[in-house]
């Protein structure tokens, strides 16, 4: 921001080509407060204009170059000063010299290539931006945009269910079963618990989703634990034979997918946290860590094919064959 | 391309067995508190309460007993507890040591509502200890509830279900 009346500046703005149909997402600011940017897939050309206007028309803007940026970093809450940039990509727009007159500059970063997803966590922020700088001798003008970047995969071939028995000696024994082990963001859980001994005198029985953000390496590991979801799946004392269901809609949270060691500085993991309250308020519990993945929005079909499909399950099959099927997803 | 919508039909689940359904539960524990009785003369008096437990665990040796305990007995209980075990041990009614000084107007310690609400406090506090996975492990716990008498010279062991 230049003080002096005298000299010239310009103001530097950046359009997306698309700009106009583009699709936009909300997205969380380190804040916490909720904005909306444009939304880009892996593989994705960012293209568009830099505008410079002149603030002073008529005066000469002597510059040191102009170029564009395109960057993905990686921002640690408590080493600020160290950006991790894993896509750092740059055109120049102009050489040295000067600008007698506002100017737009086109520019095309072709297919390029974001292997993450954005990401604003407690402790940990991967961002995607633009950058349009004019380089000058005292100081620079320069202008960020933020996008977001969703990364997301295909159905699992393999996508066990998770079921396992677990239990206190002689106390408390109970099977669970998850129906799958890596689950869309708008997927369901479908379960069920399952009491073999029940000695004890539980109260209520409950989910809960926990979100675990880790930071830091080696002795240094930090893990941030978030509680995402609460639901109570019983209320009141379950005795030997019982099977409880489990139905619980992730559409409703707000959830990334997993991100396993990501340019091997931090990961988001999700685990299923199992309770158990019995009358004293003693907490029994199992946690198990399910994969969660982003699917691919796909064009829907009419509502009678999809009304047919729902009519035909409940009229009711004497096999468990599942209606879910295989798609190739893709943004593009 | 074929439209997938989620299958949230339930899981197969095995029926319930009907003895099992209706039948008594298996966590059946009830203990109770009560008939306090001073006993003694003078400054030797002391108050003991009627510990009374009814159960279907096999980890219980009686699945009905009766047995006489005073305060300091729940005190060594306690103090077992938080040392053998690694059970958070909830707290015992207070020791009231206030009111054991000469020139009270009242009982003191042998006040009827002073014993009515320790007896409340001893009975809240063996039902929570007595209920916890752990300490139901604890020699101490059974000989504290079933045994005629409280034998502090016992030595401290880990009750194995037969």
């Amino acid at each position: 921001m230049s003080f002096f009346s005298f000299g010239q500046s310009a103001e530097i703005d950046i359009v997306l080509n698309d700009a106009e149909t583009k699709k936009k997402v909300e997205h969380k600011t380190e804040d916490g407060k909720k904005d909306k940017y444009f939304l880009f897939y892996d593989g994705e050309t960012v293209s568009g204009k830099v505008n410079v206007t002149l603030k002073n028309p008529g005066k000469r803007l002597e510059h040191q170059g102009i170029k564009i940026e395109f960057i993905g970093q990686i921002e640690l809450y408590y080493d600020r000063g160290n950006h991790h940039e894993f896509v750092s990509l740059v055109k120049d727009l102009a050489r040295p010299g000067e600008l007698t007159q506002s100017q737009t500059f086109d520019f095309e970063f072709t297919h390029v290539e974001k292997p993450y997803e954005s990401y604003t966590g407690q402790n940990v922020k991967l961002r995607y931006f633009l950058r349009a700088t004019i380089s000058r001798r005292l100081n620079d003008i320069s202008k960020e945009m933020d996008i977001v970047v969703h990364t997301l995969s295909t159905y699992p071939e393999l996508n066990s269910s998770i079921k396992m028995e677990v239990g206190i000696e002689d106390c408390l024994h109970i099977e669970f079963e998850y129906n799958k082990s890596k689950y869309h963001l708008k997927d369901v859980i479908v379960g069920k618990i399952y009491f073999l001994l029940v000695r004890i005198k539980i109260k209520h029985m409950e989910i809960d989703i926990i979100k675990r953000e880790t930071t830091g390496t080696g002795p240094n590991v930090y893990h941030e634990n978030d509680t995402i979801a609460k639901y109570e799946i019983m209320d009141g004392a379950p005795v030997r034979g019982e099977s409880i269901p489990i139905r619980l809609f992730l559409a409703g949270y707000e959830m990334t997918p997993t991100m396993r060691d990501i340019n091997k500085k931090f990961s988001v993991r999700y685990y299923l946290n199992l309770v158990l309250i019995d009358e004293e308020e003693r907490r029994y519990f199992k946690q198990q860590e399910i994969t969660l993945w982003r699917k691919g929005d796909i064009v829907r079909k009419s509502m009678s094919h999809q009304a047919a499909i729902a009519s035909q399950r409940f009229e009711g099959s004497s096999n468990n064959e599942k209606a879910v099927t295989q798609n190739k997803e893709g943004g593009n | 391309m074929a439209e997938a919508i989620a299958d949230t039909r339930r899981l197969f689940t095995k029926p319930q067995n009907l003895s099992d359904a209706y039948g008594p539960p298996s966590n059946f524990l009830e203990i109770d508190v009560g008939n306090p009785e001073t006993v003694g003369v003078g400054r030797g008096r002391f108050t003991t309460y009627e510990v009374r437990l009814k159960t279907n665990l096999p980890i219980f040796k009686l699945k009905e007993s009766c047995v006489r305990r005073r305060y300091s007995d729940f005190e060594w209980l306690r103090s077992e507890l938080e040392r053998e075990s690694k059970v958070v041990v909830p707290p015992l009614p207070g020791k009231a040591l206030f009111r054991q000084l000469p020139f009270r107007g009242d009982d003191g310690i042998f006040d009827d509502s002073f014993i009515e609400e320790r007896r409340q406090g001893l009975e809240v506090f063996l039902n929570k200890v007595a209920g916890h996975p752990l300490a139901q492990n604890e020699r101490c716990l059974h000989m504290f509830l079933q045994d005629e008498t409280v034998d502090k010279n016992y030595t401290p062991s880990k009750i194995r279900q037969a």
